[in-house]
């Protein structure tokens, strides 16, 4: 009995000491979950191409700061974002048009866990960065303010930004009112930002985001359009939520 | 029955015995006056929660407390060394303001009224659970059978006297929503709570800038003669004043310019410290700590063109 125990920690302990490529550097117990259910068939590499940046400890767990950049990667097509043990996992995905494959924003982060960015890139390889983030918890079962407040309701889909040009290129920041609710706080229904797409003046897409209910309240995006194009007029946010809500604004210079 | 309470008897002693021993040594800074001073650290196991400044004033008649410390135990041993300076009863509590390092001592004081500004405990009620549950987490074994107890009576900012000791209640906020400074006229002490961080780099998690820089000209133009601040040593000049200040002044200054730049709350944490701010303790932490509290703010106001 005892040597077979002694040969069962051998076996589980074996696959996070290998040093192969597809051993996960953040010596998660989720992984294989989280790899059967994104990335069923397809190959993927653990690759420190993929930079994500979050703080060691969220100090507030509601809005957890999280920036993804994928540019030292080429020919990125989409970019998936999840927390192995969040109780909803998937965070959000976007797919860079005219921007840089680069995206920050806040998540709601329920206990201490890796956040990961995945980047598929065009011959279908999925490459994954990610970081450790510890919290004492509790960012997805609390209520949104906006849930208890008529004022926030009022301004339901209100979208503000600005846009900047900076040395290495245009900055645009795009905040829209939502409460983006989860679903687990006692008695209020899932009600979250599915879809924003974030276009030039000429109707060219900036960039495209797929949002879940961890994007944290009053979502926040920034993203970078590369050095040398010409500096943005204005820019066209349209969107929608889970309930059908239209999101439809412009955000000048 | 006796064995009954001979064991009894011994199982206190024992739970007693075990308890996290602060080694509290209380120092005279003025006549009558005395400060039990916390280590420049964050909460931690190795300090049980001990990183605050507590204080008594030996009046004549009767002794009053300032802040009752982070934890049941701490209150004992806070209790227990002031019993070693003087028979005179404890007559009054105050805690400064609602965070569970100046107030979870209260356990130790149930025979003495507790007071605080009525903001105060109202915060206490709808944070003070949390906080208490937060300091088991950040405290572990020190926190042992500490419980909030809240102050039972409301405190009016105005002047009284107690014993040979006039004593003036200062009724401000920036540090949290009800900061309350105590200046002593006969000895010209001033417990600043946390309104005043000395060698520390100040906490932020319900901080108003505008108020706290506010009350910080308050407590300027008393013209304390010795400073006893929430944390760090205390000062016979305006150091903690100025120290303060400096670092709220800097903090308000670099989160208007990194949101009227577009940064992200991770790149304002690559900011570099002035060596000034640097050289306080917990700087880089509290920074950090202090863009998820007010940074979200200062973005507002840029996006919504405020």
């Amino acid at each position: 009995m005892i040597r077979t125990l002694r040969w069962l920690v051998l076996c589980c302990a074996a696959p996070a000491m290998a040093a192969s490529p597809t051993a996960d550097p953040l010596d998660s117990a989720r992984w294989e979950d989280m790899r059967r259910s994104f990335f069923p068939d397809a190959e993927v590499r653990f690759d420190t191409r993929i930079e994500v940046r979050g703080p060691l400890t969220a100090e507030n767990p509601m809005a957890v700061p999280v920036s993804i950049d994928t540019t030292a990667l080429p020919d990125v097509r989409e970019v998936l974002v999840f927390a192995d043990f969040n109780p909803i996992v998937k965070v959000l995905t976007f797919t860079p048009g005219k921007a840089a494959s680069r995206l920050s924003f806040r998540l709601k982060l329920q206990q201490s866990s890796p956040i990961r960015a995945a980047a598929r890139t065009a011959d279908g390889v999925w490459h994954v960065g990610g970081v450790w983030v510890n919290t004492t918890g509790g960012g997805c079962t609390v209520p949104s303010t906006g849930s208890a407040s008529p004022e926030w309701q009022q301004r339901l889909g209100e979208v503000n930004g600005r846009i900047w040009t900076r040395k290495d290129g245009n900055r645009v920041r795009v905040r829209i009112i939502h409460p983006m609710d989860t679903g687990l706080a006692a008695s209020i229904p899932a009600f979250y930002i599915e879809t924003l797409d974030i276009d030039d003046a000429d109707g060219a897409s900036l960039m495209r985001i797929h949002a879940f209910e961890p994007v944290s309240e009053n979502p926040l995006f920034t993203l970078d359009l590369p050095p040398g194009l010409d500096a943005l007029s204005r820019i066209k946010v349209r969107g929608r939520d889970n309930n059908g809500n239209q999101i439809d604004a412009w955000v000048e210079r | 029955m006796r064995r009954w309470l001979l064991l009894a008897l011994l199982a206190v002693n024992v739970a007693h015995a075990a308890d996290f021993d602060y080694q509290l040594a209380p120092r005279q800074i003025a006549a009558d006056t005395w400060v039990v001073e916390g280590r420049n650290e964050d909460f931690a196991f190795a300090n049980g929660g001990n990183i605050v400044n507590t204080a008594f004033i030996v009046t004549g008649a009767g002794v009053v407390v300032i802040d009752s410390g982070p934890s049941r135990a701490y209150g004992e041993q806070l209790r227990a060394a002031i019993a070693r300076i003087t028979e005179q009863p404890v007559v009054r509590v105050w805690n400064t303001h609602h965070h569970p390092d100046h107030f979870l001592g209260n356990q130790a004081f149930a025979d003495a009224p507790v007071h605080a500004l009525p903001q105060t405990i109202a915060d206490m009620q709808q944070d003070g659970n949390a906080f208490t549950e937060n300091m088991y987490r950040l405290n572990g074994d020190a926190m042992a059978g500490t419980e909030m107890r809240l102050p039972q009576h409301a405190a009016n900012a105005g002047t009284e006297t107690l014993g040979s000791h006039r004593l003036t209640l200062i009724a401000l906020s920036g540090h949290s929503a009800a900061d309350l400074a105590i200046f002593d006229h006969s000895t010209g002490v001033l417990f600043a709570s946390d309104l005043l961080f000395h060698r520390r780099a100040p906490t932020t998690p319900h901080a108003d800038l505008r108020h706290w820089l506010a009350s910080l000209d308050v407590l300027d133009g008393l013209n304390a003669r010795v400073i006893v601040p929430g944390h760090g040593p205390v000062s016979d000049n305006a150091e903690p004043i100025r120290q303060t200040r400096a670092w709220l002044t800097w903090l308000s200054a670099t989160f208007t310019r990194g949101a009227q730049n577009g940064l992200d709350m991770n790149e304002l944490t690559d900011t570099v410290l002035p060596a000034e701010h640097a050289a306080m303790a917990e700087a880089r932490a509290e920074f950090v700590r202090s863009i998820a509290h007010l940074y979200p703010q200062f973005e507002l106001d840029v996006l919504e063109r405020r």
